[in-house]
């Protein structure tokens, strides 16, 4: 145990932490959902319920509030502070940040030691959320478009013309279905690494998406 | 739109129908011919409250399309069969409302139809070519079947000329040109993967032709002859989606106006054949309907005189009306398709399953690893 006093950093904002959590809950809600709007189970007892009419309701509301959560995550890289930056989400492109990464996946293939402290995002992680949030553009778009054919011409049918263009319509479901379970695999590997990183590193990793702060021996620059 | 505004229209249909009908034979308008044929007043009546209703138009409108129909003179029509099955003629020749014989050969002018005229070989060929050099930009033309564009379009000719050529000349002189049924729209069968005559819908094939698409397997013959009244009553095309086509007839998704719809809404599924959900007439849902993917008029227009249609009589819809149904509407009776590159019968369920499993698995070992090592933690920078 290091004898030294830790430096307390706030590095993510209220909106940072907002979105997160948001996404945490409306994708758990988005794939239970989904999952039943795919592969439905006759629960209704008669032709006067509406089960699966409110599991599509509660699918396209969390989906309201996901795309929401995403874009403000987006537009907040943009003005928020460096923790939240967009630039964190390319760690190669700089030199220190290529030697970050580089400590980091030595670190996880057992090669160094020394726990790698990051103030900030971990290099490996934002490389992934890059991915994650191509990811969530496409299950936005391509569960958008199937939803705004219940509305033929429509507003969203129309600025989402595109997507048909490049999809077809089982291809779309397909497609939104398969990414599922892809997010959840970065899921598993998420809450595997977030719990690693509180154990290792004692900086508070997993609280620090509720409080904001991380503990650190280094002092933030 | 008002009444006014379709008073116009007529007008302007009559007007048009003056200058470009010279024939002796079509100086009669479609009102004369009816009657001479002993068509009744009430039948004919009926016949354009139905057309009326086919356009997905107001009830209001059927004594302006009575009227316009009365006045106005037929068209010659030019039908032209390419890499098909003769299904859409089938469709027409059945079609109850109106009857071929009764209304449909009275109002169109069917100048050419290889399966129906009485004309063969040359006779035919100079029928054909006497049409469209004598109405000029002014004839309808029917495709039925896709067009061969591999090695020049080889693999699909008619009297020695291809049907790439064919289609180029007779459609590309034509007023519109409705392609009839998936094939023509877009290929249909012919253009399933690996599509070994390079098949193409007309709109691939003809560029710059004006074309109409009714596709479906087959096109409801209601749907062409409404396509055909709105020209005659409007004089113009119907408002059309991205995909060309009418949007009365395709404007809204099977499974919006399916009669099954509540019990999908309730969560009533079948989920097996002949079970008790099925012989209730349950969702078909779960046993692969594609009526949630497809934009067609079928719930409402039906087949046979309105008899029943796909899913009424229990089967899931197949999504015959959408581009590339063939490939991507499959298998038909499950909700999604296979996962292309992973064999036979690989769902997307099982591979995103197995890969879940495989990370969870690799971050167990991963974090059993972590919980055995000794390692060291953060140290302060070691500068001075």
């Amino acid at each position: 145990m290091s004898d030294s006093c830790k430096f307390k950093c706030y590095i993510w904002e209220l909106p940072v932490r907002w979105c997160h959590w948001i996404n945490v809950v409306s994708i758990v809600t988005l794939a239970v959902t989904g999952f039943f709007i795919g592969t439905p189970v006759s629960f209704a007892g008669s032709a006067s319920d509406f089960t699966m009419g409110w599991i599509r309701f509660v699918h396209f509301t969390a989906a309201y509030a996901f795309a929401v959560s995403v874009l403000s995550r987006m537009v907040w890289s943009l003005i928020g502070n460096k923790y939240a930056g967009w630039k964190e989400f390319f760690p190669y492109a700089t030199a220190a940040g290529r030697e970050k990464m580089n400590k980091m996946l030595r670190y996880y293939m057992f090669v160094d030691k020394e726990v790698p402290e990051t103030i900030g995002h971990n290099p490996l992680a934002t490389t992934a959320y890059f991915a994650l949030f191509l990811l969530y553009i496409l299950m936005i778009l391509t569960g958008f478009s199937l939803y705004a054919q219940h509305a033929p011409q429509g507003v969203m049918h129309k600025s989402l013309g595109f997507m048909y263009a490049l999809f077809s319509d089982q291809g779309m479901r397909l497609t939104h279905h398969f990414s599922m379970w892809l997010i959840f695999g970065f899921i598993i590997n998420h809450i595997y690494s977030a719990w690693l990183m509180d154990i290792k590193e004692h900086g508070s990793e997993i609280s620090s998406m509720f409080s904001g702060y991380k503990f650190t021996v280094k002092k933030e620059k | 739109m008002s009444k006014q505004k379709v008073d116009t229209e007529v007008d302007s249909v009559k007007q048009r129908g003056d200058v470009s009908q010279d024939s002796e034979q079509q100086e009669y308008s479609v009102g004369e011919i009816l009657k001479q044929r002993g068509v009744s007043r009430r039948d004919f009546l009926k016949f354009c409250s139905a057309m009326t209703a086919a356009m997905s138009l107001p009830a209001s409108f059927a004594p302006s399309v009575a009227q316009a129909l009365d006045e106005v003179k037929r068209p010659t029509l030019v039908w032209l069969n390419f890499q098909d099955c003769t299904g859409d003629s089938e469709a027409l020749l059945r079609a109850a409302n109106p009857t071929v014989g009764e209304i449909i050969l009275d109002i169109l002018s069917v100048d050419y139809h290889e399966t129906i005229m009485a004309a063969a070989g040359h006779q035919a060929d100079e029928a054909l070519e006497s049409t469209i050099t004598k109405y000029k930009g002014k004839y309808l033309c029917v495709v039925e079947g896709s067009i061969s564009m591999k090695d020049g379009g080889i693999y699909g000719c008619t009297s020695g000329k291809t049907h790439l050529e064919i289609a180029r000349r007779v459609c590309g002189s034509a007023l519109a040109t409705i392609a009839i049924g998936t094939c023509a729209s877009y290929g249909g069968i012919a253009a399933g993967t690996p599509n070994p005559t390079g098949a193409v819908g007309v709109m691939e094939a003809v560029p710059g032709a004006t074309v109409i698409n009714l596709p479906g397997c087959p096109c409801n013959a209601d749907n062409l002859t409404a396509t055909v009244v709105h020209y005659l009553v409007f004089g113009k095309i119907p408002a059309m989606d991205s995909k060309g086509r009418p949007l009365f007839a395709y404007g809204k998704r099977i499974h919006d106006n399916c009669e099954r719809r509540p019990h999908f809404d309730a969560g009533q599924y079948v989920e097996h054949w002949g079970d008790d959900a099925h012989r209730k007439g349950f969702c078909l849902y779960k046993m692969g309907c594609k009526g949630p993917a497809t934009f067609h008029n079928c719930p409402t227009q039906r087949y046979n005189e309105k008899t029943s249609w796909p899913v009424a009589s229990g089967h899931g819809c197949a999504g015959c009306s959408e581009p590339d149904f063939w490939d991507t509407m499959g298998p038909m009776y499950h909700r999604l398709p296979n996962v292309p590159g992973f064999g036979i019968e690989a769902t997307a369920d099982k591979i995103g399953l197995g890969l879940v499993a495989g990370a969870a698995a690799a971050f167990a070992v991963h974090g059993a690893l972590n919980a055995l090592r000794k390692d060291k933690e953060p140290q302060e920078p070691k500068e001075g």
